[in-house]
């Protein structure tokens, strides 16, 4: 047992709060009001090296580890939440790829993702295909050299910004089998719907994609036939620890704005910190995200160590986007009216947390990963 | 950032799961039944140190860290909640403070006995005026040459129908309130020391509790913990520590709720299927699993940083809120998984409950921990 980081560890810390404090944190909130995608943020997290952060320098990347990651996510998402996941389903994509991709396909995509050429985006979730991801009905039909995709997906981060997309279809419908491809813009057959207005992450891009006759050659499967499910599970056990993350990044901030106003703010003659009632808000947040904190660093030590950790990256997730959104509703409530107008940003913060417990798995998919594991 | 335990730390949670599951778990019911202080047990957890685990080997402790005596106390009280909190005093309040504060004399007088187990501590702060406002004393010392006379009465002390020694706590100067309390170690056997009414309690019954009535005690000065006045900061920092182990004992009874619920349900039928196929089973256990990683790792920071001498107060209430709080929970979904069987004594699921509650109550009320954490918040 040692709870310290390493000077790695707190270097990155360190560096990436600052980023995000100077830099993320002011443009929030004109990001959250025009819904607008931070391109801005997106290339100065590739100039630090946080686009690359789970694969080799050979590659292009930093890697700097789980551990490291969780931290500079955390940090990030303290910032700017929509920020935040644009970083880690770029970091995710690129790590699916160098775990699961030929020599030709890293050497292809992972310097265009680390250098913030474009984003990355993994297209799992359809319209019919969302908890039970592996009803999916995207098609891809062999054909001579190459596959031909048929089909839609739904709610895809980054799918608007990014260089290369991994697209989950069907290659046999019975047995069914999954496989994986690497699709980039501009393919003809693939185009990109119309951003969704969403609660919070307004400014993480979000849209549907469709395929239609979309002609891909058979160099462009990540991965062995039939093994997309398996790659996009892997990924999504990391992807957890990344959204973990971004919970607590996301509520620390509320929370450091609830403590702040509950010093500041006076009633009844006294600083409402005084009184129990805001105290045991307080607390009960600080415990809980404390808890979480360790939860997703267990995870992201023992994905780092190389040993499995599905379980615990579902506990981390489970636990950190629900103690999140805790914490968020307890710091908009310390702020009273003012936490229900723009001029403080815990209605933001509330908001961007929302996401957290449904996206890579909803808080009723992480039960059923970590009941199965328990119940044998 | 490392989540392994060391070797000696694996070594003493295979050491204490063992013994729990062998001498401790089989006994826990009748124990319970009987409200009967298990003496043997004390006595085999003396041989394997278990008494003393973080007292230095010189001073008749096993030498361990702190993770290692949460680690050893959770498994305790995953067989037995009462032995659980019977050890844990006697480490944690009666131990700690002494080695600690104490002078070499006091050292080698009373911790060396008691960190070997031969003979057993109680802490006495409590009063009947004088629970979460622990600096409201009215038990009063009144220096008398090389003595101080002490007269009140504490009660709620954990072990003190069997405890040898006590550390105690008095009022030396009222007018200078908690900063007028002072701390000596008292030999449960001197003139004017006597036991008042035994506890007849909701749970943990295996471990006794009783008031101590003191009338005209002499006790030497030599055997003052600290100056005059230091007695609230050795109380507070001695609760830092106590905290720790009553978070591990909570731990203990979660996990023996979870993991007696988790048996059941794959074992009880009904619908035709085992009802952990259910998932309104499924979401209780998951719930309880993920909050018991969750209770373990704050315990265990605190812990770790005890044994780095870095301050832990908020980390150790942190730890003690989350942990006892779970563990009730945990309790209160085990008899449910548990359906009737989970309320009537054939199953252990009702005793979870019982002995759960108090982890919420002693060593510093859930309340109280609340206050402890929100003041290092807004303090900044």
């Amino acid at each position: 047992m040692d709870f310290r980081l390493t000077d790695e560890q707190l270097q990155v810390e360190d560096m990436v709060r600052g980023l995000s404090r100077k830099e993320f944190a002011p443009r929030a909130a004109q990001v959250d009001e025009e819904s607008r995608y931070p391109v801005e943020n997106h290339r100065r997290l590739a100039e630090l090296g946080l686009l690359g952060m789970l694969y080799p320098a050979s590659y292009g990347g930093s890697e700097a580890g789980p551990v490291s990651y969780s931290i500079a996510l955390r940090e990030v998402a303290g910032g700017c939440a929509s920020t935040g996941v644009g970083m880690a389903v770029t970091n995710m994509t690129g790590e699916a790829i160098f775990r699961f991709g030929n020599d030709a396909q890293r050497r292809r995509y992972l310097p265009m993702l680390s250098g913030g050429k474009g984003a990355g985006a993994f297209a799992l979730t359809e319209p019919g295909a969302g908890s039970d991801a592996g009803g999916l009905s995207t098609f891809a039909r062999e054909d001579g050299d190459g596959y031909v995709l048929d089909g839609s997906k739904v709610f895809i981060t980054n799918g608007a910004n990014a260089c290369v997309t991994i697209v989950m279809a069907l290659t046999r419908k019975s047995p069914r089998k999954i496989s994986a491809f690497l699709v980039e813009p501009g393919t003809p057959g693939f185009s990109v719907g119309k951003g969704e207005h969403k609660m919070g992450i307004k400014g993480s891009d979000t849209v549907s994609l469709s395929f239609e006759e979309c002609r891909v050659p058979k160099s462009s499967m990540l991965g062995a036939p039939g093994e997309g499910l398996r790659i996009a599970l892997s990924a999504l056990d990391g992807g957890r620890i990344g959204i973990a993350s971004q919970a607590i990044g996301i509520a620390r901030s509320a929370l450091s704005t609830a403590t702040e106003y509950a010093r500041d703010r006076r009633q009844f003659g006294q600083a409402i910190g005084e009184f129990q009632a805001i105290q045991w808000k307080l607390a009960d947040a600080a415990t809980e995200l404390d808890a979480a904190q360790l939860l997703a660093f267990r995870a992201a030590y023992l994905k780092e160590k190389g040993v499995p950790y599905t379980k615990e990256a579902s506990m981390a997730k489970l636990f950190a986007t629900e103690a999140g959104n805790r914490a968020c509703h307890a710091a908009v409530q310390v702020l009273g009216g003012y936490g229900y107008i723009r001029e403080y940003p815990v209605e933001r913060n509330l908001r961007d947390i929302r996401v957290t417990t449904i996206y890579e798995g909803t808080s009723e998919i992480q039960r059923l990963v970590i009941s199965r594991d328990l119940c044998g | 950032m490392v989540f392994d335990l060391t070797e000696e730390q694996r070594m003493i949670q295979d050491t204490a799961r063992e013994f729990a599951r062998k001498e401790v778990l089989p006994k826990a019911a009748e124990l319970d039944e009987n409200s009967r202080f298990p003496d043997e047990l004390i006595r085999q957890m003396a041989e394997l140190g278990f008494m003393g685990i973080a007292v230095p080997e010189e001073y008749g402790g096993a030498g361990m860290d702190n993770v290692c005596y949460a680690i050893a106390m959770e498994e305790i009280s995953r067989a037995c909640a009462s032995t659980g909190v019977i050890m844990s005093v006697n480490n944690s309040l009666a131990c700690d403070p002494i080695l600690k504060f104490g002078s070499e004399e006091i050292k080698r007088e009373y911790l060396v006995p008691m960190a070997s187990g031969k003979k057993l501590g109680c802490f006495g702060l409590t009063e009947p005026g004088a629970g979460s406002d622990a600096g409201s004393q009215k038990t009063t010392a009144v220096r008398d040459g090389d003595f101080y006379v002490v007269n009140g009465t504490k009660n709620f002390i954990t072990n003190a129908p069997q405890a040898d020694t006590c550390v105690l706590f008095t009022m030396t100067d009222k007018a200078k309130s908690h900063k007028g309390i002072t701390a000596f170690v008292v030999d449960m056997k001197w003139k004017g020391v006597s036991l008042g009414k035994h506890e007849k309690k909701m749970g943990i019954r295996a471990s006794a509790t009783s008031s101590i009535i003191f009338e005209e005690v002499r006790v030497p000065a030599k055997n003052r913990l600290g100056n005059d006045g230091d007695g609230f900061k050795v109380a507070m920092s001695t609760l830092d520590g106590g905290r720790i182990g009553i978070a591990s004992q909570a731990i203990g009874i979660a996990r023996a709720s979870f993991e007696d619920a988790l048996s059941y349900s794959k074992d009880r039928k009904q619908f035709g299927q085992a009802i952990c196929e259910f998932q309104a089973i499924q979401w209780m256990l998951a719930d309880i699993a993920t909050e018991i990683d969750a209770a373990r790792l704050l315990t265990w920071r605190a812990a770790w940083m005890k044994d780095r001498k870095m301050r832990h107060s908020k980390e150790s209430s942190m730890a003690k809120l989350y942990a006892s709080e779970v563990a009730m929970r945990a309790a209160v979904k085990g008899v449910q998984i548990h359906g009737g069987y989970g309320y009537i004594n054939e199953y252990p699921a009702e005793r979870h409950f019982r002995d759960a509650k108090i982890t919420e109550i002693y060593e510093g009320t859930s309340e109280i921990q609340r206050l402890v954490i929100s003041a290092a918040l807004l303090k900044g």
